[in-house]
C-alpha cells in the first residue's frame, strides 16, 4: 500500500538536511594551475598534480580560500584562524590519488545560518560547516543498464574535473517545517544558489553539475523530538528534484515505518525520470575513510585583516536585497518570486535605476521581454536590449509618444539591432499621432460611419466609445494615443 | 682514466674549469667504472650512458664558448630512483612502476641539470624507500663495495654504493628515517639529511610526506656541501618548502672549525645493540672534537627512546595513503582482470613487495576509525615531545652528536626476515626525521671487529645545516691528517682506488 505524502505528514514530522557541493568559479584548479573551463576535450586540462602522478605535490589556490571565506561570511559563519586539509582515503578509478584532499574536523568556516522565506514565513537554516575540497574526475560507464560501474562493459575516466575546487556546505538538521519541508529544502537551495551567484564565486549551473545536493531525510513520530534514522539521497541535480526527493523519501520512509519496518541508514539515488529514490550503498557497510591531516600542505591560517577586508567587500546579499526591493517596489512575496524566478531582478533594478517606474519595468521584463527571451531560448538578461533602452521606452510611453503596441514594435526593432529606441522610432516612423487636428478628421469619419454607436453613447453607454476608438486606431494604423482619442471623441459628442 | 674516478667533485670541477680535462672524459671514466664493477655492486637500476655523454658534450661546448658555468657543471651525479626524470625510467625500486617513464622532471634534478651536472643514472633502493639495506628492492639488493657480502645500507643504498665504489663522485638520496645517513655511514662516505623543507620534494615519489627529505651523498664533506647547495632552496611547487636562504654550507665545509663550539653527546644512543667497535670509533671522534677546542657535554633526550615506535606509526600511515595511487589504472603495472576493484587488488598484490605491504597494512590499521587516537594521534604527540627534547638540547649546545648507526654493515640476508632487527638500523637517525631538523653522517674510522666503516652523526637545529658541515669538515680534516689519507683509501674490495 502506498502512503501518500499527506498521510505521512499525519503521523510523522519530517526532518531534512542538505550537503551542497558547489564548484568554485576560480580560473585554475584547487591545487595546480590547470584551467577549470567546462566542456573541454577529455583529459586535456590535466597535469602531473591533478593526475596525482607519483612525486607530484599540491599547492593551495589562494583565490579558492578567499571564495570559501566569502561564502562562509555570507552564511554568517565564523572563519577559522587556523585549519588544515585532510586526506579522505578510498579507492575509486576517478580519484587520481585514491584519496581526496578535503577537510575533516578542521573546516574553514563553521556555525552559520541562512534565512529562507517560504509562505511568508522566515525559516532559519543552520549551517554546520563550509569546507573546501578537490573534485574527482568523471567516470563514464559504457554498457550495462544503470549507467553505474556495476555491470558496465568498460569505463572511461575524464580527469578534467579532477582538482576543481569544490565547496561543501552542510546544514544542521532542519526540524519543524512540517508539510512545507520539501518547499523549504528547495527554497534553501534556491537561496543558496542566488547567494553564491551574488558573491561571484560560482556560476552555479546545476545542469553542468557545478551545484550538486545530497539530501538527508528522516522522520520523527509526531510529538516526539527523537530524530529518526536518516537516509542520504544523492544525485539531486535540480531545484525541483530537491523538493521531489524530500517528498518522495518522506512517503517512502512513512511506508516502511507504517508496515512495521525500520529505515536503514543508507545512500539512496534519486531518479529524475520517476521522481523516486532507490537504495544505494548501505552506510552500515560504509568504508572507513581514514582521515588524517594532509602532510603535503601547510595549514591555512587566514590573517584576520584579510578576512575583515573580504567581509568589507561583500556585495548586498539576496535576503537584504529581497527585503529592500519588496519594500521599495511594494511587492508581495509572490511578485518578488516571479521576478526572481524569471531571472529578471537585476535587469528590472537597472531599469528602475535608469528612470522607469518599478511597475513599468516589471511589466516589460516579465511580459513582452520574457516572451521574447523564451522564444529565443535565452535568459532575459541575455537579450540584446539594455535596461536603459527599456527605461527610455517606458518614458516614451509615459509621455504619450508611444502606446503599448508601438512600444512592442520599438522593442522588436531594438532586439533586431536596428538601434536605440529613439533611432527605431525615427526609422520606423512609430511616433504616436498626437496632433489633434490630424485625429479629428478620423474621429469625425468614425462618428459618421457609426450612428448607432453614437446613439448608444449619448444614451449613457460610455463604454461603447471603444468601438469608435478602435476605428480611429485602425484608421491611423495604431499610431494614435488611444486615451487622447477617447477624450476627443467624448468632447465631440458632449 | 682511472685517476678521474678517484678525484673529488671539487677537484674535477677545478680541473674542468682549468681546461685540463673535459666533461666528456670525466663522464666516460665514470661510465667505464660502472661497466667494470656494477655487475658486482649492482648500484644502478638504469645507466643513462648516451644521455650523459650528450649532456657532457653540451657542457664542454658551453665552456668552450666561454659561458659561465656552475661549480658542478660536468660532474656526474647518480640519482636515487625515486626522483622523477624525463628520459629515464623511475621505478622507486618497485615492480609496480617497472618501465614507468615520468612525463615531468623533479625540481632537484632540474636544478642539477640547469647547473650542468651530468645525471649518470638511477640508483637502486629499498622499494619506495622502505628499508635499511636495499634488500627490499624489487630488483635485487645492491652490495657494499667494502665487502660484497654485506649490505650497503638503505634505502639510498644504491646511491651510497655508487659513490663509495667511485662510479660517481656524488649522488642524490632521500632520508625519511635515516635513508641517507645510514647507508653513507656503512659505506664510509658523507651523507646529509637537510632541514625538512630545505630541499624540494616536488618530483620525489613520496614514502612519508612529513618526513621525506632529499639530500646529498659524497666522498668528501666539501663535495657533499656543493651538491647540498645546488639542490636546495625554496620551491613554489612544494608547499612545505621553506622560503629562506640556503644556509652557507659550502662556506662552512671550507672552514671546518669547532673551537668554542658546544657539542652535546646524546646519552640515549648507547648500550645494548650498539657494536663495541662502532662505539669505540664514536668515542674517539668525540675526543678528537674536544682536542680541537669543542666544549663537549652529555645531553639527555628522554623521549628519543619512543622515536622508533612513533616513526613506525607515522611513516606507514602516510605511506598507506601515498601508495594508494598505485592501482594499475593510469600508469605502471596492471595485472588481473574483471572489475576495476579486482584489477586494483591484483596489481597491488603482484606489484608490491612484502615490506611495502606490511607497512601499508600497519598504516591502514593505525589510521582506522577507532584506532586513530591511540596510534597515529599518540605518535604525533610523541613527535612533539621529541621536538621539545631537541629544542631543550639546542638551548644548551650548538650541535648534538651520536653514532650514525648502531652497527657496521650487516651481511646480506641476515636481517631480511626480521623486520624489527632491520628497523633498529635507524635507531639513531629517526629522531632527526621526526623533528625535521638537519643531520650529517661523516666517516669516523673502521670498527675493530670487522674493519668496516662507522659514521659520526652530527645534528643541528632547523636551518642550521651549515653547522653540520663546519663540524664534519673539522672531523674529516683531523682524521685525514691522523690516518694520512681519506678513509676510503683503506677500503678493501671495490671501494679501493
Amino acid at each position: 500500500m502506498t502512503v501518500t505524502y499527506e498521510e505521512a505528514l499525519q503521523k510523522y514530522e519530517p526532518v531534512f538536511g542538505l550537503e551542497t557541493h558547489v564548484e568554485l568559479g576560480t580560473t585554475t584548479k584547487m591545487f595546480c594551475g590547470c584551467p577549470t573551463t567546462f566542456g573541454a576535450e577529455p583529459n586535456s586540462h590535466v597535469c602531473p598534480v591533478c593526475l596525482g602522478l607519483p612525486g607530484s605535490l599540491p599547492v593551495t589556490n589562494r583565490v579558492a580560500i578567499e571564495y570559501t571565506i566569502k561564502i562562509g561570511l555570507a552564511l554568517n559563519c565564523s572563519i577559522a584562524s587556523w585549519c588544515r586539509f585532510a586526506r579522505k582515503n578510498y579507492f575509486y578509478p576517478d580519484m587520481p590519488k585514491n584519496f581526496q584532499i578535503s577537510q575533516y574536523d578542521e573546516p574553514l568556516c563553521v556555525d552559520g545560518y541562512l534565512d529562507v522565506l517560504v509562505g511568508g514565513k522566515t525559516v532559519r537554516v543552520g549551517i554546520e560547516r563550509v569546507h573546501l575540497e578537490e573534485d574527482t574526475g568523471k567516470s563514464l560507464h559504457i554498457g550495462g543498464a544503470t549507467g553505474r560501474i556495476q555491470g558496465a562493459d568498460y569505463s572511461l575516466v575524464d580527469y578534467n574535473r579532477a582538482g576543481i575546487p569544490l565547496v561543501e556546505i552542510v546544514t544542521r538538521p532542519v526540524p519543524g517545517t512540517g508539510y512545507l519541508a520539501p518547499e523549504v529544502a528547495r527554497a534553501y537551495v534556491t537561496e543558496l544558489r542566488d547567494l553564491l551567484r551574488s558573491l561571484g564565486v560560482s556560476d552555479v549551473r546545476m545542469e553542468e553539475g557545478s551545484l550538486r545536493a545530497d539530501v538527508n531525510t528522516s522522520l520523527s513520530p509526531r510529538g516526539s523530538d527523537v530524530l529518526g534514522t536518516r537516509t542520504e539521497t544523492k544525485n539531486v541535480n535540480s531545484l525541483r528534484s530537491v523538493e521531489r526527493a524530500v517528498r518522495s523519501e518522506v512517503s517512502r520512509q512513512a511506508e516502511v515505518l507504517g508496515s512495521g519496518g525500520r529505515v536503514i541508514q543508507e545512500t539512496r539515488h534519486f531518479h529524475e525520470d520517476t521522481g523516486v529514490t532507490t537504495s544505494g550503498r548501505s552506510k552500515e557497510e560504509a568504508q572507513d575513510y581514514r582521515y588524517f591531516p594532509e602532510p603535503d600542505l601547510v595549514p591555512v591560517a587566514p590573517p584576520r585583516d584579510w578576512v575583515a577586508s573580504i567581509a568589507a567587500s561583500l556585495p548586498e546579499l539576496p535576503s537584504a536585497r529581497r527585503a529592500r526591493l519588496m519594500s521599495a517596489w511594494s511587492l508581495s512575496e509572490l511578485e518578488f518570486e516571479a521576478l526572481r524566478n524569471a531571472g529578471a531582478l537585476g535587469v528590472v533594478e537597472a531599469t528602475v535605476a535608469a528612470g522607469a517606474s518599478p511597475a513599468d519595468a516589471r511589466k516589460w521584463w516579465l511580459g513582452e521581454l520574457a516572451r521574447r527571451a523564451n522564444d529565443m531560448g535565452i535568459e532575459v538578461s541575455a537579450l540584446p536590449i539594455t535596461p536603459a533602452d527599456v527605461a527610455r521606452i517606458s518614458e516614451l510611453v509615459a509621455a504619450g509618444s508611444l502606446n503599448d503596441r508601438l512600444a512592442r514594435q520599438v522593442i522588436e526593432g531594438v532586439l533586431d539591432e536596428e538601434g536605440t529606441p529613439d533611432e527605431v522610432v525615427a526609422a520606423r516612423g512609430l511616433a504616436v499621432v498626437s496632433d489633434d487636428s490630424a485625429l479629428l478628421s478620423a474621429i469625425d469619419e468614425a462618428i459618421a460611419a457609426n450612428p448607432d454607436v453614437v446613439a448608444r453613447i449619448r444614451d449613457g453607454k460610455v463604454q461603447a466609445a471603444g468601438v469608435l476608438v478602435g476605428a480611429v486606431m485602425k484608421a491611423t494604423r495604431g499610431k494614435a494615443d488611444a486615451a487622447r482619442v477617447r477624450e476627443l471623441i467624448m468632447d465631440r459628442l458632449s | 682514466m682511472d685517476e678521474l674516478i678517484t678525484m673529488t667533485a671539487a677537484e674535477l670541477s677545478a680541473a674542468m674549469a682549468a681546461g685540463e680535462v673535459s666533461a666528456a672524459d670525466v663522464t666516460e671514466a665514470h661510465l667505464d667504472r660502472i661497466a667494470a664493477v656494477d655487475d658486482q655492486v649492482k648500484a644502478f637500476l638504469h645507466v643513462a650512458a648516451n644521455d650523459a655523454r650528450a649532456r657532457a658534450r653540451e657542457v664542454d661546448a658551453r665552456r668552450k664558448a666561454g659561458e659561465p658555468l656552475a661549480p658542478l657543471a660536468g660532474v656526474p651525479v647518480a640519482v636515487k630512483d625515486l626522483f622523477t626524470t624525463v628520459g629515464m625510467p623511475t621505478t622507486c625500486g618497485s615492480k609496480i612502476l617497472e618501465g614507468w617513464r615520468p612525463p615531468y622532471e623533479s625540481t632537484i634534478t632540474q636544478r642539477l641539470r640547469n647547473a650542468g651536472a651530468i645525471l649518470i643514472g638511477k640508483t637502486n633502493m629499498d622499494e619506495f624507500a622502505m628499508g635499511s639495506s636495499t634488500e627490499n628492492s624489487g630488483y635485487g639488493p645492491s652490495h657494499n663495495p667494502w665487502d660484497l657480502a654485506k649490505v650497503p645500507g638503505g634505502s639510498s643504498g644504491g646511491s651510497a654504493a655508487a659513490v663509495a665504489a667511485h662510479m660517481a663522485p656524488l649522488a642524490l638520496g632521500t632520508d625519511t628515517g635515516g635513508s641517507i645517513r645510514q647507508p653513507a655511514a656503512v659505506c664510509g662516505i658523507v651523507g646529509t639529511k637537510p632541514t625538512y623543507g630545505g630541499s624540494s620534494r616536488y618530483g620525489v615519489v613520496a614514502f612519508a610526506s612529513s618526513l621525506d627529505t632529499p639530500g646529498p651523498l659524497g666522498r668528501t664533506v666539501l663535495d657533499t656541501a656543493l651538491l647540498h647547495e645546488v639542490m636546495s632552496g625554496h620551491d613554489p611547487m612544494d608547499s612545505t618548502s621553506i622560503d629562506a636562504p640556503v644556509p652557507p654550507v659550502v662556506e662552512a665545509a671550507r672552514h671546518g672549525d669547532v673551537a668554542g663550539l658546544r657539542i652535546g653527546v646524546v646519552s640515549e644512543f648507547a648500550g645494548d645493540g650498539y657494536q663495541p667497535g662502532v662505539m669505540a670509533r664514536f668515542t674517539e671522534a668525540v675526543e678528537l672534537l674536544e682536542s680541537l677546542g669543542a666544549k663537549v657535554t652529555e645531553i639527555s633526550c628522554p623521549h628519543f627512546k619512543y622515536a622508533l615506535p612513533a616513526y613506525y606509526l607515522i611513516a606507514p600511515s602516510e605511506a598507506s595513503s601515498n601508495l594508494a595511487r598505485f592501482d594499475g589504472m593510469r600508469y605502471g603495472l596492471r595485472t588481473g582482470s574483471g572489475s576495476a576493484e579486482e584489477v586494483m587488488a591484483a596489481t597491488r598484490e603482484t606489484g608490491f613487495g612484502a615490506e611495502v605491504k606490511r607497512r601499508i597494512m600497519l598504516g591502514t590499521y593505525a589510521l582506522s576509525s577507532g584506532y586513530y587516537d591511540a596510534y597515529y594521534g599518540k605518535a604525533q604527540q610523541v613527535r612533539t615531545l621529541i621536538i621539545q627534547d631537541f629544542d631543550a638540547a639546542f638551548g644548551q649546545v650548538d650541535v648534538l652528536v651520536s653514532p650514525a648507526t648502531p652497527t657496521t654493515a650487516f651481511p646480506i640476508g641476515e636481517r631480511a626476515d626480521d623486520p624489527m632487527a632491520m628497523y633498529l638500523a635507524d635507531l639513531c637517525t629517526i629522531p632527526t626525521d621526526l623533528a625535521g631538523n638537519a643531520a650529517i653522517s661523516v666517516p669516523c674510522g673502521l670498527a675493530d671487529e670487522d674493519g668496516l666503516p662507522a659514521g659520526l652523526q652530527v645534528m643541528a637545529p632547523p636551518l642550521a645545516d651549515d653547522r653540520l658541515y663546519r663540524v664534519a669538515a673539522a672531523v674529516e680534516a683531523a682524521f685525514n691528517e691522523r690516518w694520512g689519507h681519506p678513509l676510503l683509501a683503506e677500503a678493501r674490495g671495490l671501494s679501493a682506488r
